[in-house]
């Protein structure tokens, strides 16, 4: 593998239902911000069936150039078409980095990718950055320059790994939603299109999609709420989140769950705080009968405002909280609703 | 129909997390189990032995100790159990495991291959699609509901906000999330059984194609430049008080960061 012909830095660009997922104009930020430093090009890779249009938006938030490969086979996500695509971009284009979304799509094609060209993948990183590797220069081991440096939580968020990438290239990792930042779109901006098409031929890898079940949600995407309440275990049922719900409400928040509620089938994936769900820094965050594993704690901390409130008064999330509250989540927060719906209207 | 089941020993992180008194994570105090996905997993093969009838091999690579949950897996109605360990295997990232472990899977007959869609101590969810495209073999993350329809499989696949309902061909590869229903215990004849059983253990020479450029530390293109551990913002104030009370205490909080 020669290292020198590999070059810019790429992101897959996750299309579902051919709108642009969020994360793809988060990717394309943090690149505009690696591809700076190295001196080099963004380079958008999007994926799917009639999906050329959506160049244009790419361009508006910092790609320079769209690959597009464009293929009936690829109209809803699978792994082995879309794996196809990918790899083959990887092989022809050659990127020195190539970074992909932590969502259920990429978490799952990143590494089916990274296995088929061979190379290493730093999973839901949260810091990307260019620099040496080794950090410090060690005697007898050549120090490399311009590398990318990807920082992830292990163990449940409780240790930090800087990872590099440093014989192998692309250098790949899956990144986590809601970390990076994007860019403010710059309206008319056009980037370079290229189309390409490996040729798909359907094997045995290629699943047939039977059916596609959408859950049906009306609330809006928790990792945009100023206000988050979110509610445990602990809160002991489904119906009993009515109680947070009426809180949310008063606040104009929105309610959102831990990984327990979502396990116990009590609330959908889409709300889930946390490790395996997503990470959230509101500016204010209700956590209400949940322990906090720091799993789930990993997902929320960097909140402006932690409120706990939990009768266990050992509960892990107290650690966190600004300000906690042991007591009976049943007893307190019906009156807490009370109390700043009467503040709220005296305020008026 | 036979039935591989990737499982790995982890520390039990949920169960009660130990810290040293720097704030750092006391592994040695800390027990170890069987990955919570990796036994939802397993579960989730037991219940296709139970329903259509299948022979369940477990496969663990670890330390020598790693032992402990293929007995646990045995106990709860695995049929075979096979211990991956070797000193050369260690410090491998998620490439040279999934490169190892396929290398193992390449001596067995199988046709479904299950894995937990992620282990509680790494969290990243790789390893399962990398052996699948090792072994060049159809992959479905994050799968539930598994259902066998002559020699197909059909699950529900999750999404953010959605699932798929899709069919393979086996020989396949599933990474299945925690279901709904809880892994079985173990039954006391099902732990004598156990440790009546021979587990098998392969080393490194037992592994099949695989080249030594690809195991191991040596062999993982990953490298940890760094790894600290996090610094915290640490507990604020903590109160105990009757509910009016508490409800007087946040509502001044608020005002005070004007929130309202």
């Amino acid at each position: 593998m020669n290292l020198e012909e590999y070059k810019g830095v790429y992101v897959f660009a996750q299309q579902v239902d051919n709108e642009i997922s969020s994360i793809a104009f988060e990717l394309l930020g943090k690149a505009k911000d690696l591809a700076k430093d190295l001196n080099t090009e963004v380079t958008a890779v999007l994926v799917g069936s009639g999906v050329k249009g959506l160049a244009d938006q790419l361009a508006e938030y910092g790609a320079d150039k769209v690959i597009v490969v464009d293929d009936p086979e690829l109209k809803d996500y699978r792994t082995e078409p879309y794996a196809h695509a990918l790899a083959s971009v990887i092989n022809k284009y050659k990127p020195e980095i190539m970074l992909v979304g932590a969502t259920a799509i990429g978490r799952d094609l990143g590494p089916r990718v990274s296995a088929r060209v061979a190379t290493g993948l730093t999973a839901d990183c949260t810091v990307l950055e260019i620099g040496d590797f080794p950090l410090q220069a060690v005697p007898g081991q050549e120090q490399l320059h311009n590398q990318l440096l990807m920082t992830r939580p292990a163990f449940g968020g409780n240790t930090i790994a800087t990872i590099a990438c440093p014989y192998n290239r692309p250098q790949m990792a899956t990144v986590r939603a809601g970390v990076m930042q994007k860019i403010e779109p710059i309206k008319g901006a056009k980037a370079v299109v290229e189309e390409f098409n490996p040729g798909f031929t359907p094997d045995n890898k290629y699943v047939e999609i039977l059916d596609i079940v959408k859950a049906v949600t009306e609330t809006v995407d928790i990792m945009d709420a100023k206000i988050l309440v979110s509610g445990g275990r602990g809160v002991g049922s489904p119906e009993n989140f009515k109680i947070l719900e009426d809180l949310a409400e008063v606040l104009g928040g929105t309610v959102s769950c831990s990984r327990a509620v979502v396990d116990s089938g009590w609330k959908p994936k889409d709300l889930q705080v946390g490790q395996t769900g997503k990470t959230v820094r509101p500016n204010l965050y209700f956590a209400i009968g949940i322990s906090g594993a720091i799993q789930h704690v990993a997902g929320m901390e960097e909140s402006d405002i932690i409120i706990a409130i939990n009768k266990d008064a050992d509960a892990p999330i107290f650690d966190v909280a600004d300000y906690g509250v042991v007591g009976d989540l049943n007893k307190i927060v019906p009156k807490l609703t009370e109390a700043l719906k009467a503040e709220i209207a005296a305020a008026k | 129909m036979k039935i591989v089941v990737c499982i790995k020993q982890v520390p039990d992180t949920k169960g009660g997390v130990k810290f040293n008194p720097d704030g750092t994570l006391d592994r040695g105090a800390m027990l170890t189990i069987m990955n919570p996905d990796d036994k939802a997993g397993l579960e989730a093969a037991l219940r296709l032995k139970d329903q259509y009838g299948a022979e369940v091999t477990v496969v663990t690579m670890g330390l020598p100790k790693a032992e402990e949950v293929l007995r646990e897996a045995m106990a709860m109605g695995a049929d075979n159990g096979i211990l991956v360990t070797d000193r050369v295997l260690g410090g491998a990232d998620t490439w040279a495991t999934s490169t190892t472990i396929a290398g193992a899977i390449r001596n067995l007959e199988y046709d479904l291959i299950i894995t937990g869609r992620q282990a509680i101590d790494g969290d990243t969810a790789q390893v399962g699609p990398q052996i699948s495209e090792h072994l060049n073999i159809p992959v479905i993350s994050y799968a539930q509901n598994i259902k066998i329809e002559g020699d197909s499989v059909i699950v529900e696949r999750q999404y953010e906000d959605r699932y798929h309902v899709v069919k393979a061909k086996m020989p396949c590869l599933i990474t299945a999330l925690s279901e709904l229903n809880e892994p079985r215990y173990m039954t006391p004849g099902g732990i004598f059984d156990a440790y009546k059983k021979e587990i098998t253990v392969w080393g490194r020479a037992d592994l099949k194609d695989v080249d030594d450029s690809n195991i191991g530390l040596k062999g993982s293109p990953t490298k940890i430049a760094k790894a600290s551990d996090k610094v915290r913002k640490g507990a604020g104030e903590k109160v105990a008080l009757d509910p009016d009370e508490s409800v007087s205490y946040i509502v001044g909080k608020l005002k005070e960061k004007h929130v309202i």
